[in-house]
């Protein structure tokens, strides 16, 4: 295998592996934050993310706006994940985390036949909201995707800066150091669970809107993604949401430059190798100092 | 004397429960005696992964990679040495899923609780995207296409499988698995595995060297699984990445789940309740069966946690 890599390619590469890498943190950041504040590995994310895709694509025929299709997507599955949250998961609260693991999927498995029977097994498209292209080296490239990338940095941004300043963000934050002082100290831990799933929720729904135009919407679409989040939290390190960022970023970058070599399928491997070399290596994620 | 009446009651039952099974192809019509036979296959897959879920407290979401890859064993066996040898393709499949096994518990025992699980998840889908785009070997996404072999003790008999012989064979290697699976839990080996479910650390202070038991129990737990794929193979004549896809390691710890870890025979249990609950709504949800099941068995991990025989042995003892 020769080295010469043309350097086009090369950047058109890395754009891509942002651009993707920032869908996948705004799925990956609401899966950690899940998992930071009360230890449930949500297995359901991905189907969250793809039934948040149809809800948009159904508001878009429906209003022709792709905006409010998003905001509307949004907060029907932030309202749907309050509703599993508090029906599923709150009486699982303090059983073995694994529990939550097989809760979640059983979810999964419902959504997902539940999204294949009412929208059917043929895949649909969402219309970006713009056309236009740049010229970048011999591709033309869409802006769409740019502006993808820019919005998911701007609700993770916008996440954050609630985390840190908004009054819910510091329960959220008190209910993840310790929920027993945190309940002592008035905050309504079982609420902040139910408002954190809803979050979550709300982001994978968001970034399923946001990747509809580039990819077909179709009920298994969630399950090649929460893969890939898994994998990232984890080598982000479970309930790091900085971490979680990168680790997005990191793989997605990889992804990109082995495709240039081998079929995007078979891309997929690389990803699954940093898993592994992460967790023999680094246990708590490659992001955060390792515990002595 | 209790004990004594305990294992006599224990061994009637068992004798009853192969009885029936031994009889079912003779008396059912051609789908059930069928149906019956795949719930041997799918029980053995499900008792494999009890020995790490429930006696190790290890839950594994990477089973089908065995499964798949003692199938593929068994194909390649098939289809590359003429004339085809049920023995030999046992052998293949079961060191296919053994060198496997090998690979992953070296790695995956490394882990615990969900990082456990996810990684053996990822090992899975490492293998399905292997099979999936190795298409000169494997087939791809069509599989490999087989001729059922003939049964053949050296010596003894000689003949093609029957439907009714099938089962009888498979329930022969499903038995004497059931057996050694059996023996292995009240083992010495055994013990120290459920130490280790009960409280590691302490079972590590103890002296024991819980990495290679963890090591063993992937390694073992993977040969039956791999044991279970050469029986579908051989069933199905044919082999196909969808059941090496994370999708069916899903299912058989919902057998697990739905019949009670920790119990060896509740997991066949779960997986006989699991086909009859498709069988039974894919008569009004069609292919929708799993929006009901997953209703049922997210319902079953809220409120029966212990599966439906652990909730039958609570009621009896109560």
């Amino acid at each position: 295998m020769s080295v010469d890599i043309p350097f086009d390619l090369l950047l058109i590469q890395v754009v891509n592996g942002i651009v993707s890498g920032m869908i996948l943190a705004l799925v990956a950041s609401g899966l950690t934050l899940i998992f930071g504040i009360m230890e449930v590995v949500n297995f359901a994310h991905g189907e969250l993310f793809m039934l948040g895709a149809y809800v948009g694509t159904t508001m878009m025929v429906a209003t022709g706006n792709f905006w409010l299709a998003l905001v509307v997507a949004s907060v029907t599955i932030a309202l749907l994940g309050a509703v599993l949250q508090v029906t599923t998961l709150r009486p699982l609260l303090g059983r073995d985390p694994l529990t939550t693991i097989l809760a979640t999927f059983g979810i999964s498995l419902v959504l997902q036949n539940w999204a294949l029977y009412q929208f059917g097994p043929v895949a649909r498209k969402i219309q970006e909201p713009f056309t236009g292209h740049f010229t970048l080296f011999y591709l033309e490239y869409p802006w769409y995707r740019i502006v993808i990338a820019l919005l998911a940095a701007a609700i993770i941004g916008a996440l954050w800066l609630f985390m840190k300043y908004g009054k819910y963000g510091i329960w959220i934050r008190a209910t993840t150091q310790d929920h027993l002082m945190a309940q002592a100290m008035g905050i309504p831990v079982p609420l902040v669970h139910t408002m954190v799933f809803a979050i979550g929720a709300a982001m994978a729904a968001a970034s399923g809107v946001l990747f509809g135009p580039l990819v077909g919407i179709n009920h298994a679409m969630g399950l090649d993604l929460i893969l890939k989040a898994f994998i990232v939290v984890v080598v982000g390190g479970m309930g790091n949401l900085g971490g979680s960022i990168l680790a997005s970023i990191f793989i997605s970058l990889l992804e990109a430059f082995a495709s240039i070599w081998v079929s995007p399928a078979q891309a997929v491997i690389v990803s699954f190798v940093v898993l592994i070399l992460t967790l023999l290596f680094r246990p708590t994620g490659l992001f955060v100092p390792t515990p002595k | 004397m209790a004990i004594r009446s305990h294992t006599v009651g224990y061994w009637l039952g068992f004798g009853v429960v192969l009885g029936l099974f031994a009889v079912a192809p003779l008396v059912l019509p051609e789908f059930w005696r069928r149906f019956v036979t795949e719930i041997l296959i799918w029980g053995l897959l499900a008792m494999s992964l009890d020995l790490l879920i429930g006696y190790t407290g290890m839950v594994s979401f990477g089973h089908s990679a065995f499964f798949g890859l003692g199938m593929y064993g068994a194909a390649v066996a098939l289809l590359t040495v003429r004339p085809p040898n049920l023995w030999l393709a046992l052998l293949a499949g079961l060191v296919g899923a053994g060198i496997l096994a090998v690979f992953v518990a070296y790695f995956a025992t490394r882990l615990r609780d969900i990082y456990f699980s996810i990684t053996t998840l990822v090992f899975s889908q490492i293998f399905y995207v292997i099979i999936f785009t190795w298409t000169e070997v494997t087939g791809g996404e069509n599989g490999l296409n087989f001729r059922q072999p003939p049964f053949s003790i050296p010596g003894i008999v000689s003949g093609t499988f029957t439907p009714t012989t099938l089962h009888w064979f498979v329930l022969g290697v499903v038995t004497l698995s059931y057996l050694i699976l059996r023996r292995i839990t009240q083992s010495p080996f055994g013990k120290v595995l459920q130490a280790i479910r009960e409280n590691e650390p302490r079972t590590r202070a103890m002296g024991y060297h819980i990495e290679r038991y963890k090591i063993v129990a992937v390694m073992l737990s993977g040969l039956f699984a791999g044991l279970a794929g050469v029986l579908y193979a051989i069933q199905n004549k044919f082999a196909a990445p969808d059941f090496v896809f994370f999708l069916i390691s899903g299912e058989v710890v919902i057998f697990n789940v739905m019949g009670g870890v920790g119990t060896l025979v509740g997991p066949v249990a779960g997986a006989a309740f699991f086909f009859l609950l498709r069988e039974g709504f894919s008569r009004f949800f069609t292919e929708y069966y799993l929006i009901p099941v997953g209703v049922i068995f997210t319902l079953m991990v809220i409120f029966v946690p212990q599966g439906l025989l652990g909730f039958l042995k609570h009621r009896l003892n109560s």
